[in-house]
């Protein structure tokens, strides 16, 4: 004989994930690590933007980087290569976003002794947002040529960004992109967001990143 | 594929709750969707579909959803408002201190498995 049952759960499907996170970001944060979880649109600069502060920044801190993305291992070389820091590649085998768990494993692979670790989140701004992956500070990159209205688009990922930056600022003569309005929509969501408009490729406002770093690093 | 990146999280936990339960095998899940969830749930359903055709015990599991409204809450006159109409602003009063009170959720409400009664008993 047969019988059906109702299993009564009311469980959220992220809930595993966010235990998951806390317990890592707490293990960071004892040992003195702090993450950093980079969001943003393909194509917008992320891994230039990195090179970038990580080679301002790697004379003072020990610094690692995480790439994520669905397949290939292009950005961990450009970034071993031109930066100097230790960096390995995650794969996330077709997912959107990567979880506390897929960091989890990435860290372990990366080893010991870092100060600084960045995770370069797989480009998309949707999915990122929704899983927590345990770092201390999330951060997201917005660049010019996608428009000044994104963050009414995708309001989650600027909802979860201690830090918000505008990049690709070079870049503004080309496009109708609105710093001012673009920086009210990002603290209409958030108000508790920085913001930071530059351009990595010109170095133009990059010191103000560099020492939104330092003071963050050194409240560790 | 926002959808099936939940979908997969979604039926790897029935699944399991299935095989700890002794089921033989899912018949129904139920879930609550946040209408401000960023789930659409047309491609949530799709891609449920093809996900449960891997598994172990949902190969005929039906998926029910429930879509919750999303309301938001004025924290400075007191009201509240519905989230897709309005957005952040206060249709009320016009103030942007708002917070979204419920419409977000994605979450796994109950599942009806079918058991072999001798043993389930």
């Amino acid at each position: 004989m047969e019988k059906v049952k109702t299993i009564l759960l009311s469980k959220s499907v992220f809930e595993d994930n966010d235990v998951q996170a806390e317990r890592l970001r707490s293990d960071l944060q004892k040992n003195n690590i702090c993450l950093v979880n980079v969001m943003s649109s393909p194509g917008s600069g992320k891994t230039t933007l990195l090179v970038t502060l990580i080679n301002a920044l790697k004379e003072e801190y020990k610094i690692g980087v995480m790439e994520a993305d669905i397949d290939s291992d292009k950005d961990a070389v450009t970034v071993a290569k031109l930066t100097g820091v230790p960096s390995i590649q995650l794969h996330t085998g077709g997912m959107c976003h990567l979880d506390a768990e897929m960091t989890k494993q990435g860290l372990n692979g990366l080893g010991q002794g870092f100060d600084l670790i960045f995770l370069e989140n797989v480009g998309n701004l949707v999915c990122p947002a929704e899983y927590d992956t345990g770092a201390n500070i999330n951060m997201v990159i917005l660049s010019v040529p996608e428009g000044n209205d994104k963050p009414l688009k995708y309001p989650l990922v600027f909802e979860k960004s201690d830090l918000a930056i505008i990049s690709k600022t070079d870049a503004i003569p080309y496009f109708d992109f609105n710093v001012d309005e673009c920086k009210e929509y990002i603290h209409a969501r958030n108000p508790r967001s920085s913001v930071i408009a530059l351009s990595a490729k010109t170095g133009d406002n990059m010191t103000e990143l560099i020492q939104w770093f330092r003071e963050r690093l050194s409240q560790r | 594929m926002h959808e099936l990146g939940i979908v997969m999280n979604v039926i790897e936990q029935v699944d399991k709750i299935a095989a700890d339960n002794n089921a033989q095998k899912v018949a129904n899940v139920t879930m609550e969707i946040g209408e401000v969830s960023t789930i659409v749930p047309e491609l949530f359903l799709d891609a449920f579909n093809w996900a449960k055709k891997r598994t172990d015990y949902m190969q005929d599991a039906e998926l029910e959803m429930i879509i919750i409204e999303g309301r938001t809450y004025c924290q400075a006159c007191g009201e509240t408002y519905k989230t897709t109409e309005y957005g952040k602003k206060c249709p009320h009063c016009g103030s942007p201190e708002t917070y979204l009170l419920t419409g977000d959720q994605v979450i796994i409400k109950d599942v009806s498995a079918v058991f072999d009664e001798e043993i389930s008993e």
